[in-house]
């Protein structure tokens, strides 16, 4: 069992800002915009890199993640002097980048890496960008040239501002030492706030060198950053009639919940409700597995009782969703006879793909308890909405088309069971964190998760190389809790070296390679629309093969626990083995079919009334009545 | 597909207008035309931007532009209750025999010519797109060497300004 905290976390909303004029008192309640505890410190002067190391401690920031380099020596130095920062040295900027993604996402805080310039910056790109598409709060702080040489080539110099700029939230460049306070509490506030996002703070190292004065809290100014959190009462009220004069309502949950910390409230209105609750890839947790309101994940590879809630639905209660394409399949076709309420805190999102009939912006955390009670006195007046019917056609297709796998024809493991059986073993207090590929719609499919922050993947990016760094950030974050890596061994492949991390650190994350010999989602689809050609697909790392790498000797190389299970009568056993050690990493080489596929699936290109529970076979629909 | 004048205040720091015009771009909006400057406050420049889009894309657009966090306020600015004006200059060919009849052509116009040698004119106009439009039409048979265009200016009729607000939160 795990080890972790009996209690989810059920962190409070950030202080909202609560006037109905943001763009006003953003500036006057500008020094509680400052997170931490504001301590308040007179005008010292310091050096640069001093200010930043400062700055993030009164910043609340406990534990970062980086690798130093010529242009962020300085702060790197100043670093060392720190004894509220714990800074943890990865082996690639990457690692550095999800680690701060993984820490932020089980912790609620936001997440901090540090690189140099050049190829330091340039290799946080793709972790920037994840943390782009998933909404996650991050700051990442690189070393730039000094500011006389911008624009020269000079050594290790990129324009990482430039570069990052479609991927961040926002980004600063700060050449003077007296902005670094300012600018990291901005960062920080932006980064945190309204629909979370990475912040990217881009130094100079004469920036770093030089001397400032530093006084804290210091002040945000940003006229044009206005955020929404109450929703509009109108649409409260319109959103509630919409409801109680629904027959098939759906719940169509997303990751907002989560960043939110909503999950309470969303259990509260669901139940007054009694309606169907999906809760996509990113938002799997924000709901109870186990509750009976529960039917899935939607989406390409959902469920069919969930699929099919939200294509049958006559309303989608739409709360931090967004649309994707993932869940849609093809647009118009998506959810046809469905009103739709759209709740989300970025007024961008709503009506972007798919157009309301009830926005309302703002923040899920005080949406959904303003919806619960208009919908309490509403329901007083004139009753509940009568589901029973609805929940007849939902309920046989939960109980027809349950999420299962078939069993293999070559005698390895069914990788499904493997992922089961580690959920099953481990329950739902850990942490699972998942790569990209087949590995991660199971881990979706088949772990129970019965509270919020215990599923970390990289959903709108889709970043093989993800799961080993990220685990090793919600492990920082989440010291008590078991932390599983679900990985590939594609994606393994790709940023396995932050074991070396994890070991010196003593972060004893514990990794699963689903290992399938190849790039297993790739192949899926090669097996299903290129004529079983398998192009580049085959990594030679599994059964039969020349095993290169061979998985136990590079995690015993490490200096990690190294398992190999290849046997179904073994994997109990296994994952028991791995449990029990809680003093180093436990990489574990489970190998399984090359022949597993996702099911059920929705092609791309064709409607989500299309999807497959198994190669060409479609779900028998029930004439509606 | 229709066309919006679009006036957004943005705070006057290196890169706004990188943010702006990047935005368009990966979001394939169409830009028709754009025109920034400085404004009566200072550290807020102006952006006029016409863009091709309507309905829902118009509405993102707009939305996107709004998370930009320099991006102040945006307005957009309908034809029947905006000043919209083009500024255009333009070299002709002119020497002695054509000259009467190109500085005849500006006058009708409005325009000016702004400098004179002995083979052409740069002509200077500023009016709606389609007086721009029909200036060029007259000038084409003399010969035009060179065009300079600014993008679209636009502000709203009446007292009204738009930067009042945004004049007192950023300066609060």
């Amino acid at each position: 069992m795990s080890n972790g905290t009996p209690a989810s976390p059920a962190l409070p909303a950030k202080p909202a800002n609560r006037s109905k004029d943001a763009a006003v008192s953003s500036v006057v309640e500008a020094s509680s915009l400052v997170q931490g505890p504001n301590n308040i410190i007179a005008p010292t002067e310091m050096l640069g890199s001093q200010a930043i190391v400062r700055s993030l401690e009164e910043l609340g920031v406990k534990d970062v993640f980086g690798l130093p380099g010529g242009a962020i020596m300085p702060t790197y130095d100043s670093l060392m002097d720190s004894t509220k920062i714990n800074h943890i040295l990865v082996r690639h900027e990457q690692g550095s980048g999800h680690a701060a993604q993984g820490y932020a996402m089980v912790t609620g805080e936001v997440g901090v890496c540090i690189a140099t310039s050049g190829p330091g910056a340039t290799n946080l790109v793709t972790a920037i960008a994840d943390a782009h598409m998933d909404s996650v709060p991050m700051v990442a702080i690189t070393g730039q040239v000094h500011s006389a040489f911008i624009g020269s080539d000079a050594f290790q110099e990129a324009d990482i501002m430039g570069i990052t700029m479609p991927i961040t939230k926002h980004s600063f460049l700060v050449t003077k030492a007296e902005e670094i306070p300012q600018v990291l509490a901005s960062a920080f506030h932006i980064a945190s706030t309204g629909r979370p996002g990475p912040v990217l703070v881009d130094i100079t190292k004469d920036a770093q060198q030089g001397k400032g004065m530093f006084s804290w809290p210091p002040k945000i100014d940003l006229p044009g950053y206005k955020i929404v959190v109450r929703g509009h009462n109108k649409q409260v009220r319109e959103a509630a009639k919409l409801i109680a004069a629904s027959s098939r309502p759906v719940f169509y949950v997303g990751g907002g919940v989560i960043k939110a910390h909503a999950a309470n409230e969303l259990k509260e209105f669901a139940e007054l409700l009694g309606a169907p609750v999906v809760t996509t890839l990113q938002a799997r947790g924000a709901f109870p597995d186990s509750h009976e309101l529960h039917v899935g994940m939607p989406g390409m590879h959902g469920s069919v009782s969930a699929v099919t809630a939200l294509q049958q639905s006559d309303l989608l209660i739409t709360l931090g969703a967004r649309f994707d394409d993932r869940v849609t399949g093809v647009l118009p076709t998506f959810a046809p006879h469905a009103k739709v309420i759209h709740a989300d805190i970025d007024p961008a999102e709503i009506s972007k793909n798919r157009t309301a009939d009830i926005p309302i912006v703002g923040s899920v955390k005080e949406i959904i308890p303003e919806l619960t009670e208009a919908c309490r006195s509403l329901f007083a007046e004139q009753g509940a909405p009568d589901l029973s019917s609805w929940w007849t056609t939902i309920g046989r297709l939960r109980e027809t088309y349950p999420i299962g796998f078939t069993e293999t024809q070559d005698g390895l493991s069914a990788p499904q069971h493997v992922i089961q059986r580690i959920g099953e073993l481990t329950g739902p207090e850990a942490v699972y964190v998942a790569g990209v590929g087949q590995h991660q719609m199971w881990a979706a499919q088949f772990i129970k998760y019965e509270r919020p922050h215990s599923w970390l993947n990289s959903g709108g990016l889709g970043t093989m190389g993800y799961s080993v760094p990220a685990a090793m950030g919600a492990k920082v974050g989440n010291p008590d809790r078991v932390v599983w890596a679900i990985d590939g061994d594609g994606c393994f492949q790709m940023t396995n070296q932050e074991l070396a991390t994890c070991v010196i650190n003593n972060i004893p994350i514990k990794v699963a390679i689903i290992n399938n010999s190849s790039l297993g989602m790739v192949r899926q689809w090669q097996t299903l629309f290129y004529d079983s050609r398998y192009s580049n697909t085959d990594l030679n790392t599994g059964h039969g093969t020349a095993r290169v790498p061979d998985f136990v000797k590079l995690a015993d190389a490490y200096g990690c626990v190294g398992l190999r299970c290849e046997r179904d009568e073994d994997i109990d056993a296994t994952i028991q083995q791995a449990l029990a050690i809680n003093d180093r990493p436990v990489v574990i080489d489970f190998v399984v079919s090359r022949d597993s596929m996702v099911w059920p699936m929705v092609p791309t290109g064709v409607s989500n009334d299309l999807i497959q529970i198994a190669r060409g076979m479609t779900p028998e629909w029930e004439e509606e009545d | 597909m229709a066309r919006h004048t679009l006036s957004v205040l943005v705070e006057d720091l290196p890169g706004v207008l990188t943010r702006v015009a990047g935005l368009f771009a990966r979001r394939a909006f169409n830009i028709h035309s754009l025109a920034v400057g400085p404004t009566e406050i200072k550290g807020i420049s102006r952006v006029t931007v016409v863009v091709d889009a309507e309905g829902d894309l118009l509405e993102q657009v707009t939305k996107q532009l709004n998370k930009l966090i320099n991006v102040i306020k945006i307005v957009e600015l309908m034809p029947e209750a905006s000043v919209q004006r083009d500024h255009i200059l333009v070299k002709v060919r002119a020497d002695a025999a054509t000259r009467l009849q190109v500085t005849q052509a500006a006058d009708l116009f409005r325009a000016s010519v702004v400098d004179v040698s002995t083979d052409s004119l740069i002509i200077e106009a500023t009016g709606n797109a389609e007086k721009i439009h029909a200036l060029l039409a007259v000038l084409e048979p003399f010969g035009i060497r060179e065009i300079v265009q600014a993008g679209t200016l636009a502000v709203g009729r009446g007292s009204k300004s738009m930067s009042d607000r945004a004049l007192r939160s950023a300066s609060a």
